[in-house]
């Protein structure tokens, strides 16, 4: 199993599954209906480093501001087809 | 033991009477108490849910607000054949969690008023996230229809939908539809007429929860039992309560007594997260849904989608796009729509005036004085904005149409961080720029209670078409080749003074949380005329029915003060008020007659310029304002007014929005004395640059 780390960490074109959110009750619940439920697999569309990222989960590109990103704690996952 | 799934609704009788509607009947030309069935219309932002709308009732539109909500309510007919159908075009929305005033007002809606049946409108190629909504609509007792829109798009996307197959799955009527081509609308009214209709017994499928919550809910269930009044169904109680619904828990702790409120209070207390679990479980039982009905063929090929936003989601390339986008919006607006309002101002303005003088020919001076001036001068003047603001919404709809907006807010949130907004206000101050007053009101779509107070408060120190024309013929009267130049430093010195004022509000006066920034990217789809035309017209609309109340009534009250007592506007009750003022004025280079025409400008921007004309008698020396200005007022001076008029307080329609949005005088008083404030500060600071210029 590879590390646990913030859903900002990821480079774009990798992906993770969903670990857990760091989040105080509403944010919780807007984030899960958003899809970031644990398990979910989020693959990193934008991520420049800084400002927002954009991300796609359950088939919809979500943007979310990186300190959004940063509660969101997700497992790395090797890329299958190009490994 | 407690029923774990939502218990099937007996069907009432069709077609019965709408008694919690009869106003609306009444809109329509409807016989009060007549038959006519209750359609709600649902579905995520930008999946073409007000494509269907409008396809179905045409121009039988009634846009309002939901009653003490700041929410736009869209209700309408369909009268094709048979029983009317009165449509309600729900707020977009992606889960019915109460987390914003679009999920509470629909969720209200579908318990309380009990429609008769519900359409959720889905984009066909992102079911996966569209049907999350179905996952909770289920939950409630309203028979759904599901509509699959946009197969064409899906197709090309690379995904086929078996609507018959997720139909099974579902348990509910599924209609595929393309409704920007009008296919498949028929279909969809036939199966809403039926289901209406139908005595059938409706009972979908459920997501059910995870077992470990499923025992958790049990306990729950049994505890509230006997204590949820009607309509509300203790199922759904029992899980949203699970999920941490914050207006839920409010009303259960009011229905149960305190013993067994304290038992729910310790079971929630013990599962905080269970809401992660729920919407987890809600996904599963999507993709388990899905799994038969949908066929990813070209899974893994780039969408045109993904193409535009490696581009529109740029930090630069984005940013880019957005300036050109905006330059080429103000291009039309101002090469299309400034020539268009001098036609209007021909045709509302002095030709009417030139009429009315006519044809009162042996009336008091005074009598026409009022009609020209004040109501033609006044009301007709604002009506000239006609068409810079058509274009300008046009623009704007296109934009939000097309998907393009969402991309505009994602690049503008790190700049609107750094005044403690984020992007989702981009959209609402940008409206700003046709309007502050849709500015004002827009500011709705912000969902921190925090940012959505500093949006409104901003607002106003956007520049808007009315101040941009105001700016635009004092600048080429004044500063003949440089006008550009100053035209365009005075919006930038504006739009940083916006910003700052930001930084201060945020900083000082308005600290507290920091505001969420998640916001879905719509897929990308061509834009349909008739969504952007009813676009255009509900805020025409809303724009003429101000200009003949509010504005009216406003000019004939400056009217007044600029007539009496003597019937001359240089000793008027306004006179003697600017001269009054004219100390002040003096610091930022304006003499009596422009402090007057600012002050004008509070009933309408544009304003400025027409009391100018009356108080430096143009016309009367044969020449016209902007070639008799320049022998007047000195270059330094016209810079002070300019920087004044543009940081003035917003003019009263812009006031009005902003305590009815706001719900509060001191906010709205609060702004506007920070407005005055920046204005003659920026006032005197132009002066005096102006001065050091050589523009003395």
């Amino acid at each position: 199993m590879s590390e646990v780390g913030p859903l900002s960490g990821l480079a774009p074109g990798q992906s993770g599954t969903v670990a857990g959110c760091r989040a105080g009750h509403g944010l919780l619940g807007r984030l899960a209906s958003m899809g970031f439920t644990p398990g979910s697999r989020v693959l990193m569309v934008n991520n420049y480093g800084h400002g927002p990222l954009l991300v796609m989960v359950h088939g919809a590109r979500i943007a979310l501001g990186r300190g959004e990103a940063a509660r969101i704690l997700v497992r790395r996952v090797e890329d299958v087809s190009h490994g | 033991m407690v029923e774990l799934k939502a218990p099937a609704r007996p069907r009432k009788a069709a077609s019965r009477p709408l008694t919690c509607c009869d106003t609306t009947l009444r809109q329509f030309g409807l016989p009060e108490g007549g038959n006519a069935v209750t359609v709600a219309l649902v579905g995520q932002p930008n999946v073409g849910k007000s494509t269907v709308f409008n396809l179905l009732t045409g121009l039988h539109q009634h846009v309002g607000n939901w009653p003490g909500k700041t929410i736009e309510q869209k209700v309408g007919l369909c009268q094709e054949e048979g029983v009317p159908l009165v449509l309600v075009d729900l707020p977009g929305t992606y889960s019915l969690t109460a987390g914003s005033e679009e999920e509470r007002v629909t969720r209200d809606f579908i318990i309380q008023q009990q429609p008769d049946v519900v359409v959720l409108v889905a984009d066909a190629s992102n079911l996966e996230r569209n049907l999350y909504l179905l996952s909770e609509l289920v939950l409630l007792p309203p028979p759904i229809v599901l509509a699959l829109n946009m197969v064409d798009v899906a197709e090309q996307n690379g995904i086929a939908v078996d609507a018959e197959a997720l139909s099974r799955a579902l348990g509910l009527s599924v209609v595929a539809m393309v409704a920007a081509k009008n296919v498949g609308v028929r279909d969809l009214l036939d199966v809403v007429e039926q289901i209406a209709c139908d005595q059938e017994v409706y009972s979908p499928a459920r997501p059910e929860l995870r077992p470990d919550h499923r025992q958790v809910l049990d306990t729950l269930l049994q505890v509230i039992e006997g204590h949820v009044p009607p309509p509300y169904q203790p199922y759904w109680v029992g899980v949203k309560l699970l999920e941490g619904d914050r207006e839920v828990t409010e009303l259960a702790r009011g229905w149960l007594p305190a013993e067994r409120w304290e038992k729910v209070h310790n079971i929630l207390f013990r599962h905080e997260d269970a809401i992660l679990d729920i919407a987890g479980g809600r996904y599963e039982w999507v993709a388990a849904v899905l799994e038969g009905a949908q066929i990813q063929h070209g899974l893994g090929q780039v969408t045109l989608t993904e193409r535009l936003d490696r581009w529109t989601t740029h930090p630069i390339w984005g940013l880019g796009i957005l300036g050109a986008a905006a330059a080429l919006m103000f291009f039309l607006v101002y090469a299309v729509g400034a020539p268009l309002q001098g036609l209007m101002e021909d045709y509302l303005v002095t030709a009417p005036a030139a009429w009315v003088t006519e044809a009162l020919q042996g009336a008091p001076g005074w009598v026409v004085s009022l009609l020209t001036d004040g109501i033609i001068g006044g009301a007709g003047t604002m009506l000239t904005f006609i068409p810079i603001l058509a274009i300008f919404f046009a623009a704007l709809g296109f934009f939000e149409d097309t998907g393009y907006m969402a991309r505009a807010a994602f690049v503008m949130d790190r700049f609107m961080h750094l005044i403690g907004l984020h992007g989702r206000s981009f959209l609402p101050l940008f409206l700003g720029f046709g309007c502050n007053v849709p500015a004002v009101m827009g500011a709705r779509i912000v969902d921190a209670p925090r940012a959505r107070l500093l949006s409104i408060l901003l607002a106003p120190l956007v520049p808007c078409t009315a101040r941009l024309g105001v700016l635009a013929t004092l600048a080429a009267a004044f500063f003949g080749p440089q006008a550009f130049v100053v035209t365009l430093t005075l919006i930038v010195v504006n739009l940083v003074v916006l910003a700052l004022l930001g930084v201060l509000l945020h900083r000082v006066v308005l600290r507290g949380e920091q505001v969420a920034f998640i916001m879905e990217l719509p897929l990308y789809h061509r834009p349909n005329l008739q969504s952007i035309g009813l676009f255009v017209w509900h805020h025409l609309k809303a724009f003429i029915v101000r200009a003949a109340t509010i504005i009216v009534g406003a000019s004939l009250v400056v009217w007044a003060l600029s007539n009496l007592p003597t019937g001359d506007i240089g000793t008027s009750y306004l006179a003697a008020f600017g001269r009054a003022l004219e100390p002040v004025g003096r610091l930022a280079g304006l003499n009596w007659e422009l402090m007057v025409a600012l002050l004008a400008s509070f009933v309408a921007k544009e304003n400025s310029l027409a009391v100018m004309g009356v108080l430096f008698g143009a016309g009367q020396s044969g020449l016209g304002l902007t070639d008799l200005l320049p022998t007047l007022i000195t270059p330094a001076s016209a810079l002070g007014f300019l920087a004044m008029q543009m940081l003035f307080i917003p003019c009263v329609a812009t006031v009005a929005a902003i305590k009815k949005e706001t719900g509060s005088w001191a906010w709205t008083l609060l702004d506007l004395g920070l407005l005055l404030v920046v204005s003659f500060a920026g006032g005197i600071i132009a002066y005096q640059v102006g001065l050091l210029l050589g523009w003395g």
